[in-house]
């Protein structure tokens, strides 16, 4: 049997450390999440809109935000626009950023589908009632929407986990750089960290993500 | 923006989507190979193998493309296991996609319903027959709305495959904004080449889509 290089994360505070880059990960994907909620449900019912502009620039958008990879709109926003604005940005404001406008695209088209699923009459019958069309939404609408939304949009957010790893290239210490951090640190003493070390982010995505997904499975089933 | 350097860049742009294009494709391949295989073990239910893809699919599903390629590049040497960082690259794109894929072609063949097996079965087909002929024909074109959508994820996951030195599109863009500093132009030439490779799958996957509906599946 090789050495694996696990060693390595019981020295020292080296696994405390790898869990604090996670940790990082974690909240700028749930702090972003937070701020795609409210603007996500607009976009959600804009979308629902017939205005044809209103349309067609929520479709324009989405479109845009969807086709592109996250690590170009990383890099648009990091690179691209701290040069043409000239401002200067920290690599997690720029990831707060890209995963506000793409959670919220993501947010806005799980809305607006969530919004369609809910019967016409539904609506009619609120007119019906004489609720303006704000109460509408506040009290028919938005509650039948919110169950199916719920499970949906955790899911979003361990994909918004996953795509947390990206920041590593626009220069966040997150925790693929603490892990390459330990490597390096200890390329002497145990040339085989890289192993564990990697092994071990890789469990770590597992056991968080798959427990988050396996809630929003729980919630679906319950729910349906 | 300065179109001498646009101009002078082209060439590197070319070259990296070109790579990009290729081990794209070379990994979605793959990827719909192991899909079809894990997709048909889930559904004709064999014990042992099954719970193999089950796990699979929940360990390929909730670990980010990136950690799984550090791991594959930086990691499995250690181990003994030297492999070119273009098939780290394609064996991860393979090892993400598969389970995407495998779902897809799951829900596919779990709509098909058991009355059309019956059917296939007091017909007297054979298994492999009422797989040939009844199920999976039907369950192919249900299943193609996903199966795009996933060709366009895997096409977009490529874009970390800078993280392993591939010189793909991202390597080249920051590449090139390190050595002239002419972010805006890279960047835009990024996006372009992206939109280049992305839209036509979209586009393809839009159409198809909307004929899926009119011929009465996938709605």
């Amino acid at each position: 049997m090789p050495d694996l290089g696990l060693e390595v994360l019981q020295k020292g505070s080296n696994f405390i450390r790898l869990i604090e880059g996670f940790w990082v990960a974690v909240e700028i994907s749930l702090f972003s999440i937070a701020i795609s909620i409210p603007l996500g449900v607009f976009l959600g019912i804009l979308m629902t809109r017939k205005n044809k502009l209103i349309r067609f620039l929520t479709k324009f958008y989405l479109d845009f935000i969807r086709i592109m990879p996250q690590l170009v709109l990383l890099f648009l926003v990091f690179f691209g626009t701290t040069r043409s604005m000239g401002w200067n940005l920290s690599g997690e404001m720029a990831a707060v950023i890209v995963f506000v406008l793409w959670g919220t695209a993501e947010m806005g088209d799980l809305v607006r589908s969530a919004l369609l699923s809910i019967p016409r009459h539904q609506y009619e019958s609120s007119v019906a009632l004489g609720f303006s069309r704000i109460q509408t939404y506040f009290y028919i609408i938005l509650p039948q929407t919110l169950r199916r939304l719920i499970p949906v949009s955790i899911n979003l957010i361990t994909r918004m986990i996953k795509t947390t790893s990206l920041i590593l290239m626009i220069g966040v210490v997150e925790v693929l750089k603490v892990g390459q951090q330990i490597i390096e640190a200890n390329r002497m003493t145990s040339p085989n960290a890289a192993f564990g070390i990697f092994f071990v982010i890789f469990i770590l995505y597992f056991v968080i993500c798959w427990s988050v997904s396996m809630i929003a499975r729980y919630l679906e089933r319950k729910w349906s | 923006m300065d179109f001498v350097y646009i101009e002078r860049v082209l060439p590197l742009y070319k070259r990296a989507a070109v790579l990009t294009v290729r081990l794209g494709i070379e990994g979605t391949l793959l990827a719909i190979v192991i899909g079809l295989f894990c997709a048909l073990i889930l559904y004709e239910k064999i014990p042992i193998l099954r719970q193999f893809v089950m796990f699979y699919i929940e360990l390929s599903r909730n670990t980010p493309l990136l950690v799984q390629l550090f791991f594959i590049y930086y990691g499995l040497p250690k181990t003994g296991i030297m492999l070119t960082p273009e098939i780290c690259g394609v064996a991860g794109l393979a090892f993400l996609g598969g389970s995407y894929m495998a779902e897809a072609f799951r829900s596919g063949l779990e709509s098909v319903e058991d009355i059309q097996r019956e059917c296939a079965y007091s017909l007297g087909m054979n298994k492999v027959q009422i797989m040939r002929y009844v199920v999976l024909p039907q369950a192919v074109s249900t299943s193609i709305p996903a199966f795009l959508a996933n060709i366009i994820f895997l096409l977009k996951e490529t874009s970390v495959f800078s993280a392993i030195s591939l010189m793909d599109l991202m390597f080249t863009a920051k590449d090139l904004i390190g050595l002239y500093y002419k972010t805006s132009e890279s960047l835009v030439l990024l996006v372009v080449f992206y939109l280049m490779i992305l839209l036509p799958v979209s586009i393809i996957g839009t159409v198809v889509e909307r004929r899926m509906q009119y011929a009465g599946f996938g709605a």
